[in-house]
């Protein structure tokens, strides 16, 4: 021991108390007249200020995130909240009505300063030369051509919230802020009851709901056997040759079957139009905040209320009713009304075919790393590069999925499966088959590397034990090795469930669309089809916020839409994540 | 590789073994064994006697569980690993060309320094040597798992348990569930390497005496660094030093009267 008291030991030793610990020992140190170094060196050296550095870092990233999520989460939730309609009247006369949607402070420009009376500009002296203005969501864009008017405070000469005026969310053509002028019930102008439409508008969206599902499922499966009679005739031409007499007969009975066909969907088709004229005797006419009016079927309102007149449960009803139209149906609008159900269909099935794909690969590559492979510098190298393509661009991937899986492996299986559709494509364009391909491929190092840690972390002494009972080299890894592993690979399962839930560049190449006709499992054979493109939430909230004609508009949207793909990924991790301590609680309790 | 060949050891090192009836069940020849170029064992001769417990001792890295190890192949795992000399079983060299390892292995149960069950039930655990064997029938298996944790005695302990995680057992019930399934597969010989050093002393004396009613129904090898316990539960004894057999006898003369002063100043404590 030497007889210099070192004070960096001391102090950096004893952490909590390392300032006094520190000071104590300098002065012990002076005492006894030993080299003593200045005690700012000695701050630095206690490690104090960089702990005090990475702790704010921590909690700064902390913060950050927290603040990011409770904003998603805050806007996401009020989106569907009923709010106020405001009637504003200008000072020049014009009336305007909507939803105060948010305001802000701005500097008024020379041209706007310039149209301005002396009162005015008065008002805005007095306020240091800024001006509060507000953003009211006006609707009825069929009118106008726009959703949002900008009011600066300046131009505003009375906002009052009449009882009357209602906001109606139509099935096209967004919403509209108005009165009823007039009512239309089986062909009967009647008085305008709240009760009375309401019933009305429920029953003509029953007629609605009617003539879809005519549509699509039952038009729909027409259409469909149609289709296969005509691919039918058109490979029976290919295969037994133009006119042979095989060939004719096929044909014969695939147009009878057609004539067939042709006949139902004349029926349905009957029916259809029976209900749609029926639907047109019933009608309402809105009439806006000046006076114009638009005459639209009553089955063309999806929901409607008086905003400035209804209690507090009302304002409940509703916001539950648009959650579940959310959740429940397809969009409209361009996606920026209505709801995402095909969106989150798309996101869960491509997500899971994904496991599907990058669990076999990865763990049965990770076995092969691990418990076969030589462990030279080839192995080395092989596991270098998987590391790293952790790291390729996933737009990169995105690129090889569409260059390899769509048009290389997708044309040969168009070529040799599908020929009598060419050249419409099949397989050999995007689809939700080559998209979950693509993102396994992007998401499979993460497995090999955690697999392959796992594997690693299962003692030898158990795989000796297994080997020692005469189990063949396989046996022991997958009765010993395998299941003392799968916490780990689990994980590593997550991880790369997490990444690839959340990803949207590649998936834009390989097959998410903007709107998808019809979801990727339905009723007809093969069920699954795997060839579909498909919609997704991330690439939803691309296109609503920053794709659509009005990006004010899709902004709620974007909330809202964020909110759920954060809750859905939350969701399944947390699933993946349950299964896994479950896993784990059944091989824990081990004590050497 | 340029290893210079083994001398001979002329120096006989086996004087009072206590031969048994059946006689040999493992007779080594002038084993020689390299990890790279650092040589390991150096001309071991030995033969194990059936239906006896065979004891090594020695001094820790002299290479007694490198020795255990050679007698079922485990050492195979390791790269870089060379034999030279023989290790007979009923007349074969278990080293020698075209012998099934696996098939080796079957006929030797093996308990290694730390309880390693798996992690799977009590059950799964000791009906694993048949599992991977092929044998699904279902009374054979409840069969023989109900006999070998007797064997074991564990049964009564565990009888109640044995769709439960064998990873929730104490160490030393866990160390006997080793045991059991060693023996679930009616081995012939047991090779155990200081099964008790993981364990506390009531766990320890329940080992010995186990391993003490397993004698005669087993040939047992038992490393163990602890040589009262060698004096206890062993018929024979063999000293290791730096790799080599210094002597190889019965238990009693070993520890009261060895032939060698190294032996006798290992027993004594003197040194290692
Ligand atoms: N896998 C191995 N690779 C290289 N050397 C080893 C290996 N295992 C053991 N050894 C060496 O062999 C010698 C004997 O080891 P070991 O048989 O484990 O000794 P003991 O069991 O008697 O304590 C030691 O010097 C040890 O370092
Ligand atoms: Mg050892």
């Amino acid at each position: 021991m030497t007889d210099i008291l070192d004070p960096h030991a001391t102090a950096s030793g004893a952490a909590a108390p390392a300032s006094t610990a520190a000071r104590d020992a300098v002065a012990g140190a002076a005492q006894r007249g030993k080299r003593v170094r200045m005690l700012s060196a000695d701050l630095s050296a206690v490690g104090e200020p960089s702990l005090w550095a990475f702790g704010g870092a921590l909690a700064l990233g902390v913060i950050l995130i927290a603040a990011f999520l409770a904003m998603v989460t805050w806007n996401g939730l009020v989106t569907f909240w009923p709010k106020p309609i405001a009637m504003v009247e200008l000072r020049d006369g014009t009336l305007l009505a909507g939803e105060p949607t948010r305001s802000s402070v701005y500097r008024p420009g020379e041209n706007v300063l310039a149209r301005l009376d002396e009162e005015q500009i008065a008002m805005i002296e007095a306020n240091g030369g800024f001006s509060e203005r507000v953003l009211y969501k006006t609707a009825n864009f069929d009118l106008y051509g726009d959703d949002f008017r900008w009011v600066s405070d300046f131009d505003k000469a009375a906002v009052t919230f009449p009882p009357d005026f209602h906001l109606f969310e139509r099935q096209q053509w967004g919403t509209f802020v108005g009165r009823v002028a007039g009512l239309t019930i089986g062909g009967e102008p009647q008085a305008f009851d709240h009760a009375l439409m309401q019933r009305e508008q429920s029953a003509a969206r029953r007629r609605f709901a009617e003539i879809r599902r005519l549509e699509r499922s039952v038009i729909g499966a027409i259409n469909q056997r149609m289709d296969r009679e005509r691919l039918a005739i058109r490979r029976a031409n290919l295969r037994f040759g133009e006119d042979s007499p095989r060939a004719l007969e096929q044909i014969a009975a695939s147009q009878a079957r057609i004539a067939e066909l042709e006949a139902e969907f004349a029926e349905v088709q009957g029916r259809v139009n029976a209900i749609r004229e029926n639907d047109r005797r019933y009608r309402v006419l809105l009439e806006e905040v000046n006076g114009r009016t638009v005459d639209t079927e009553l089955s063309q309102i999806v929901r409607f209320y008086a905003a400035n007149d209804i209690g507090f449960f009302d304002k409940l009803g509703i916001y539950f009713s648009r959650w579940w139209e959310f959740l429940s149906t397809e969009p409209r609008e361009a996606n920026t009304q209505g709801g995402v159900l095909p969106a989150i269909f798309g996101t869960v099935a491509m997500t899971l075919l994904m496991v599907v794909f990058v669990a076999p690969f990865g763990v049965i590559t990770a076995l092969y790393l691990r418990e076969y492979a030589a462990q030279g510098r080839l192995t080395s190298i092989v596991r270098i590069s998987v590391n790293n393509l952790a790291g390729v661009p996933s737009i990169v991937y995105g690129v090889f999925g569409l260059g390899f899986f769509a048009y290389t492996m997708g044309g040969s299986i168009d070529q040799l499966f599908f020929p009598e559709n060419l050249p419409n494509p099949t397989f050999g364009k995007g689809g939700i088959l080559w998209a979950s391909l693509t993102l396994a491929l992007l998401t499979v190092p993460v497995v090999i590397v955690a697999s392959e840690e796992a594997l690693a972390a299962v003692p030898r002494s158990m795989r000796e034990g297994s080997l020692a009972c005469g189990a063949s080299k396989w046996q022991t890894i997958r009765y010993v090795v395998l299941p003392k592993a799968l916490p780990g690979i689990m994980t590593g399962m997550i991880l790369a469930m997490a990444r690839g839930a959340g990803e949207v560049a590649p998936l834009m190449l390989v097959g998410v669309v903007k709107l998808a006709p019809a979801l990727p499992v339905d009723g007809f054979f093969p069920f699954l089809h795997l060839d579909r493109s498909f919609m997704h939430l991330g690439f939803h909230i691309f296109d609503v916020g920053f794709q659509s004609r009005n990006s004010e508009a899709g902004k709620p949207m974007v909330f809202v839409t964020t909110l759920l793909l954060l809750a859905l990924i939350v969701t399944m991790n947390a699933s993946a994540v349950t299964i896994r301590n479950r896993l784990k609680r059944k091989y824990a309790g081990g004590q050497f | 590789m340029n290893v210079v060949a083994p001398e001979r050891q002329f120096e006989p090192t086996s004087y009072h073994v206590k031969k048994s009836p059946e006689g040999a069940a493992l007779d080594i020849r002038n084993f020689n064994l390299w990890y790279g170029k650092s040589q390991a064992l150096h001309g071991i001769d030995m033969e194990v006697q059936k239906g006896e417990v065979t004891a090594l001792i020695g001094p820790s890295g002299c290479g007694k569980s490198t020795l255990l190890r050679c007698l079922n192949r485990m050492n195979d795992l390791i790269d870089d690993l060379r034999v030279s000399g023989e290790i007979m079983v009923d007349g074969f060299d278990i080293y020698g060309p075209g012998v099934d390892v696996i098939a080796l292995r079957k006929r030797m149960g093996m308990v290694f320094q730390k309880p390693n069950p798996f992690a799977m039930s009590i059950y799964d655990n000791v009906v694993y040597p048949l599992r991977v064997d092929g044998i699904t029938k279902k009374s054979i298996l409840d069969e023989t798992c109900e006999r070998a944790l007797r064997s074991a005695a564990l049964w009564d302990e565990a009888k109640d348990r044995l769709n439960e995680s064998a990873l929730g057992m104490s160490g030393g019930q866990q160390q006997r569930l080793c045991i059991a399934r060693g023996i679930a597969s009616d081995p012939e010989v047991l090779l155990m390497d200081e099964p008790c050093s993981a364990l506390d002393p009531i766990a320890t004396a329940k080992i010995e005496e186990l391993i003490h009613q397993l004698r005669g129904h087993y040939t047992i090898v038992i490393v163990t660094h602890n040589m009262q316990q060698a004096a206890r539960v062993s018929d024979n004894t063999g000293f290791m030093y730096l790799g080599r057999l210094i002597e190889y006898g019965a238990t009693e003369t070993i520890f009261s009267a060895p032939k060698k002063t190294q032996t006798l100043d290992y027993v004594t404590g003197r040194f290692g």
